[in-house]
């Protein structure tokens, strides 16, 4: 029994998203060293609070990028912006509208996901140029309906989404249902097979049954749910969509995809990872504000740790 | 699609564009008006150039943008300021870029991934250089920009050239072949003895390079940079390699196509100003272009694989 848990101990850092997490904690405490341990439990909630919003968009694109090379969602800013703005819009801050708007919110994800898809599939449109001319017409739609106004959320949902229970921030709470429901989802079911085997060879995949047009549309339009989810949770976080909203969420999410050890060729992903990348990428944030740097050299750095990470973790066991 | 065709799409939607922008307003068919509409192509059209020699080695640039937009910035102070000391940190950035190819073959990276990160190192840094806008354009390269040759305006004299000399540089130079074979079968190219790590480099230097030229073009053009200037260059590169008839794999590139691609790109914008369209769907409608030409161009690709389906059984 002990020797077994030692043995599990010592396996960690083989685990592909080990990095992710040892490097977060350095951030973590190399930040509260600065503050001499106070405001470690802030840093701690605001950190769980916005890798949320991360993990959630991270997911969605992880399964995207699992299909293979070539697969990555690029609508993900356009979409939530889009599914924030019709959502607030819809719900006019009125209480009894909360779950309609969500509604409205996840109808949108629908939307947009099965319009990447539709593109994609009758097309024939390589999916980068697909989202991304269709995050265009998204983006079109959300300036149109915006018109700059920030209409701001009901007060019940602005409250539930800054709250938290027990001390847990709400929206880390929602992220990690979700994460665990990827989980299951990928690791424990044959969807989650279908996925993988897409991606590590799409002729032997389909070869053997696979229904891999259902796979990839079910998969495009998780990414758009997902990411629409996101936008409705954060516009009501940050009181109201804005049309900027969704700018930083592309990088963010293929880089906590790649920062938490999953394959960006495919075929081999891993949940816990998105977790941690997504922590990683905050508190490298944070960690570089509190050291007072101004925003160019805070730029710079996350840069440079993002490259520095990927350049170490990968590069090896893979032919050319 | 087979060479031959890959350029006719291209060809054919920049013509219907044209010839609808002249329907609606007969005055741009002029010697200024064409300046006018084709202004701001320039820079556009090089940035495509830098983005296609990067798809070529089957890789993807998503910091373009932000690097044009640092090449303006340090265009528009310390290539005015201290020209030799500009020089010097233009010539180290496509040595960058070179080092980037690099890495990221020797490596095996992600170039999506990569670029990604520089695309925070580049705006950070034109953060650093102008955190607001302002700076002013070398007197030369203003000159440059405005000079108005007889007969045919300087913008579109200077996109033939670019799409001349890249033409020759890529699809008729043995190293250009290279090049393009690195992104057809890499293997191949590193069984034959040929460093792919040292033309991976190369690839990307030229692409360092073609950036640098769009920056500084782009300031000749405005006069005054900002950190914040060429951000949308990095969409409308990719969209405009693949208008022009370039693949995402296998080498397959247009720089004449690309070229055109980013003509037709920059023309969509004034089609739709003369349309009256409303600026809120401005970006939408570009979007709608950019399905509309590849939706046409799988038309293409279908009657010809027909024919010569029909060929062979004929």
């Amino acid at each position: 029994m002990d020797k077994s848990f030692v043995l599990k101990l010592t396996d960690l850092p083989r685990r592909p998203w080990f990095w992710a997490f040892a490097a977060s904690v350095l951030a973590f405490g190399a930040t509260t060293y600065l503050t001499d341990g106070r405001g470690g439990a802030g840093l701690l909630s605001a950190a769980l609070t916005f890798a949320a919003f991360s993990a959630i968009v991270g997911l969605g694109q992880m399964f995207v990028i699992t299909l293979g090379p070539g697969n990555v969602d690029l609508s993900i800013p356009a979409t939530m912006t889009l599914a924030a703005t019709l959502a607030l819009k819809f719900m006019h801050g009125e209480t009894a509208l909360v779950l309609p708007g969500l509604g409205v919110a996840l109808l949108v994800g629908l939307g947009a996901g099965g319009f990447n898809y539709a593109l994609i599939r009758l097309l024939r449109i390589p999916p980068i140029i697909a989202t991304l001319s269709a995050s265009f017409l998204y983006q079109s739609l959300a300036i149109w309906s915006n018109r700059g106004l920030r209409i701001k959320p009901p007060e019940v949902l602005a409250d539930f989404t800054t709250g938290s229970f027990f001390g847990i921030p709400n929206m880390t709470l929602i992220g990690l249902l979700i994460a665990v429901l990827s989980w299951i989802v990928l690791e424990r079911s044959i969807f989650g097979r279908w996925v993988s085997a897409f991606g590590q060879n799409t002729r032997a995949a389909r070869l053997s049954g696979v229904p891999v047009e259902v796979v990839r549309a079910v998969t495009y339009i998780s990414s758009a749910v997902l990411a629409s989810l996101t936008g409705y949770f954060l516009a009501s976080f940050s009181g109201g969509a804005a049309l900027n909203m969704g700018a930083e969420y592309l990088l963010i999410s293929i880089a906590v995809v790649v920062i938490g050890g999953s394959s960006i060729a495919g075929g081999n992903s891993n949940v816990p990872g998105i977790w941690g990348g997504a922590l990683l990428m905050f508190l490298i944030v944070s960690m570089l504000n509190s050291y007072g740097l101004g925003a160019g050299v805070r730029l710079i750095m996350t840069g440079t740790i993002i490259i520095g990470i990927v350049a170490a973790a990968s590069g090896k066991g893979r032919a050319v | 699609m087979n060479g031959k065709y890959r350029i006719l799409l291209p060809v054919l939607s920049l013509a219907f564009l044209l010839a609808a922008v002249f329907y609606l307003q007969p005055r741009a068919m002029s010697y200024f008006g064409l300046n006018l509409l084709f202004n701001l192509a320039v820079p556009i059209a090089l940035a495509t150039i830098a983005q296609m020699m990067i798809m070529m080695v089957n890789d993807i640039d998503l910091s373009i943008g932000t690097f044009v937009s640092f090449v303006a910035c340090v265009t528009a102070t310390f290539l005015h300021d201290t020209p030799v000391l500009g020089v010097a940190i233009l010539l180290a950035a496509i040595l960058a870029y070179a080092g980037l190819g690099a890495l990221i073959h020797i490596r095996q990276l992600p170039a999506i991934v990569v670029t990604l990160g520089m695309s925070f190192v580049w705006g950070g840094l034109a953060v650093l250089l102008l955190p607001s806008p302002g700076g002013t354009a070398p007197v030369w390269i203003r000159s440059l920009m405005t000079v108005k040759p007889p007969l045919v305006p300087m913008a579109v004299v200077a996109c033939v050239l670019i799409a001349g000399i890249s033409h020759f540089l890529i699809m008729r130079s043995s190293t250009g072949t290279l090049l393009r074979a690195v992104g057809g079968n890499a293997q191949a190219v590193a069984r034959s003895g040929w460093s792919v790590a040292k033309l991976k480099a190369g690839a990307y230097a030229l692409a360092g390079f073609f950036g640098v030229l769009s920056g500084v073009c782009l300031v000749g053009l405005t006069t005054s940079a900002d950190a914040n200037i060429a951000l949308r260059y990095t969409l409308l590169s990719i969209a405009g390699v693949i208008l022009g008839g370039g693949e995402f794999t296998g080498g397959k590139i247009s720089p004449v196509g690309a070229v055109i691609g980013a003509l037709t790109l920059a023309l969509a914008g004034s089609f739709l100003s003369f349309m009256r369209l409303s600026p809120d769907w401005q970006i939408g409608a570009q979007g709608a272009i950019l399905i509309l030409v590849l939706a046409v161009r799988l038309l293409f690709s279908r009657r010809n694989r027909k024919w010569k389906e029909a060929a062979q059984n004929g």
